[in-house]
């Protein structure tokens, strides 16, 4: 099992002639996902990869029949993307695409509100259920199918937690990178929830960085809510104030939002936190180890 | 991206923001030719950097006639000032604003800025003007008053006169106080800015109500339609090599520290400074070079890097991921060689071909130490910068 995307997932992907975005549905394709189509406005009738391209999302849905949807088109037309996926009622919406203005996102969190489809990033590397659907920029070879769930303000600190569970023969149940900038889709409690629902997971890697207080909140939800382990990382302990650290959201402002307040907070809400990036998967073991399920997640010996 | 205090006054005057008559001036003449035009008993002169703090650390001053003007002139133009954000090696003025005094009743606190949490522009007030608004959220809380905004609306008239009621502005310039936060949120979206800060607001003995410091930030992920906000960035307040490496698409901070780092990804940038530290170093910068590691971004990251004096060393660590170990390293003899690099390079690969990018770096003739993972690699870098 898994959480949002898993072996029936039919994806579509918007912009699908542009460079990027052509490359990882190829990836993806390769990984064993279902890409069904994408679309191109114009382009519509033609085909790609083997696969059909349309003039919009309703259409592609329509003929097809995919629930999801991959962006990866430029930032002035992203906003504008997103809500043409939710329109069309997909259930999820994965988006990568980087340098998207906030205000944009403002909006577009607005148009989304009492709408049934979720969103993922954007400024992220995607999703993916291990050994079933690759969404995203992620190597997936680095991932083995399993029971941790991880989820990830970070891209590549996403892939360091996976490569270091994978090489104790712990696999992911699935892997989120929810993305580093200020104003997104799903944030660490919604995809908790998720991962707190999931039979198939059995214990939850976070891993947040400065800047704002999602960390914080999602430390107070896990001590009233979650039902499983969960272990933390928190990126940026040496950050200077005021300044971004790559992500539009990475910045400690006012005073808040710095990683000592979070780690602590995490501390205080039963979360053990690892020391350095380098050490999250022994973290995890050392957890599991105490609880008496590490023998129940190493789905690899 | 910051811009001036001018700058974003005169951005607000646009849209019916009252602010008070006012020059800049890059010269001392210049500054007593701008007091004459503005024709005024008092005329305030105010250094223009891209910090706050300026008052207390003697960057603004009141004059009372034109030689106090020429006088006061002297003393900044010129002048670094240190305030408690410019850091302790503190900022020159170069620019001045002239700006007519004004019978100041009452000062105010009035700021936007995007709520993370609720995905919302929100609007601030406090009558605490004058003071930082973290040090009003930490001694009197319930002295900041927030409405939150719907995008579809925008800010409703009667949200910014509950505002204005919640501040205590005085009843008979309620309106004037609502009309200026209407204006001001409307500057705010156009100009797609991420934060607005007026502090102080003021009342005036004349009954006007003006912005009497303005402090505008832009979403730089906006700029793209913003080419007259582009025009306002003022190079000679950014980091040369923050600049530099902007224009290869690095992303890079300057830190004080003497290890060079360059990571491929934010989060995994940032916790590789944390390492660094861990392990008893001090990262010299933050440095991102993105999901492709090309020869021509490593080579130009090293120049960047290289052009901090206090770089003893250099830890780069990569997790290929799509992009192959053999690739990057090639990447990195090739940029090494073309910089000819003498400091001690300390280089953690993971993913595809690790072992092949190992071997490349081992037999690549230069002075490059392979690190095994990335908490080995952290230790060595910093007991060679030793």
């Amino acid at each position: 099992m898994s959480i949002l995307v898993n072996k029936n997932t039919k994806v579509i992907t918007q912009g699908i002639t542009g460079a990027t975005a052509l490359f990882h549905t190829k990836q993806g394709m390769e990984y064993g996902t279902q890409f069904v189509g994408g679309t191109r406005p114009g382009k519509g009738g033609t085909e790609v990869e083997g696969i059909p391209v349309f003039d919009t999302v309703a259409e592609a849905v329509e003929k097809t029949g995919a629930n999801v949807s991959f962006i990866s088109v430029a930032p002035p037309f992203a906003a504008d993307a997103i809500m043409e996926a939710v329109d069309a009622e997909l259930d999820l919406v994965i988006c990568i695409t980087e340098g998207i203005p906030v205000l944009d996102m403002v909006k577009v969190k607005r148009y989304m509100e009492g709408k049934k489809t979720r969103l993922i990033g954007p400024n992220c590397p995607g999703v993916i259920t291990p050994g079933e659907c690759k969404i995203g920029i992620m190597p997936g070879y680095i991932h083995l199918p399993g029971k941790v769930g991880i989820v990830s303000r970070s891209g590549t600190l996403t892939y360091e937690a996976v490569h270091q569970t994978t090489a104790r023969g712990i696999g992911q149940s699935t892997a989120v990178g929810i993305g580093g900038d200020p104003v997104k889709g799903m944030e660490f409690i919604d995809v908790l929830h998720l991962f707190n629902e999931d039979p198939d997971t059995e214990a939850v890697i976070m891993i947040g960085e400065i800047g704002g207080t999602a960390e914080e909140e999602a430390a107070e939800w896990i001590a009233a809510n979650m039902k499983k382990p969960v272990v933390g990382f928190i990126g940026g302990q040496t950050a200077p104030p005021g300044k971004r650290m790559g992500h539009a959201g990475a910045i400690i402002s006012g005073g808040k939002g710095t990683a000592a307040e979070k780690i602590a907070k995490l501390e205080s809400c039963g979360i053990r936190v690892a020391k350095t990036p380098a050490v999250i998967g022994e973290t995890l073991v050392e957890v599991l180890k105490e609880k008496g399920m590490l023998e129940k997640v190493i789905t690899k010996k | 991206m910051n811009i001036h205090e001018y700058q974003g006054k005169a951005i607000l005057k646009q849209y019916g923001v009252k602010v008070p008559e006012g020059r800049v001036a890059f010269t001392v003449d210049e500054a007593v030719e701008a007091a004459k035009e503005l024709g005024t008993s008092v005329v305030v002169v105010k250094a223009q950097i891209h910090a706050g703090g300026r008052g207390k650390a003697g960057g603004v001053k009141v004059a009372k006639n034109l030689d106090e003007v020429r006088t006061y002139a002297e003393q900044i133009l010129g002048k670094v000032l240190v305030t408690h954000q410019t850091g302790p090696e503190g900022k020159e003025v170069k620019r001045l604003l002239i700006e007519q005094g004004c019978d100041i009743k009452k000062e105010y606190y009035i700021g936007l800025v995007v709520d993370r949490s609720t995905g919302r522009v929100v609007m601030m007030g406090s009558e605490e003007g004058g003071t930082e608004i973290e040090e009003v959220a930490a001694r009197t809380p319930e002295k900041i008053f927030k409405e939150e905004i719907d995008p579809v609306t925008g800010l409703n008239a009667f949200q910014a006169r509950r505002l204005a009621f919640n501040i205590k502005i005085p009843n008979e310039l309620i309106n004037k106080a609502a009309q200026f936060m209407l204006s001001l949120y409307q500057a705010f979206v156009d100009k797609d800015c991420s934060i607005a800060e007026i502090n102080p607001l003021v009342v005036t003995g004349d009954g006007e109500v003006m912005a009497l410091d303005a402090k505008l930030n832009f979403d730089s992920n906006a700029l793209f339609r913003h080419p007259d906000v582009v025009a306002l960035r003022d190079l000679d307040e950014e980091d040369e090599k923050e600049i530099e490496a902007s224009k290869y698409d690095l992303s890079y901070v300057a830190l004080d520290g003497n290890i060079g780092c360059m990571v491929n990804g934010a989060g995994l940038a940032m916790a590789t400074m944390d390492i660094i530290k861990f392990y008893g170093g001090e990262p010299a910068n933050f440095l991102d070079v993105g999901g492709g590691a090309t020869e021509e971004k490593v080579t130009e990251a090293f120049k960047i890097i290289l052009k901090d004096p206090n770089v003893k060393g250099i830890f780069v660590n990569i997790f290929g991921g799509i992009m192959k170990c053999d690739v990057i390293a090639n990447g990195v003899v090739a940029a090494a060689k073309q910089v000819k690099l003498d400091r001690p390079l300390v280089v953690r690969l993971e993913g595809t071909n690790v072992e092949m990018g190992k071997k490349i770096l081992n037999e690549s003739g230069l002075n490059i130490v392979a690190a095994d993972s990335m908490a080995d690699g952290a230790e060595k870098i910093v007991s060679l910068v030793k």
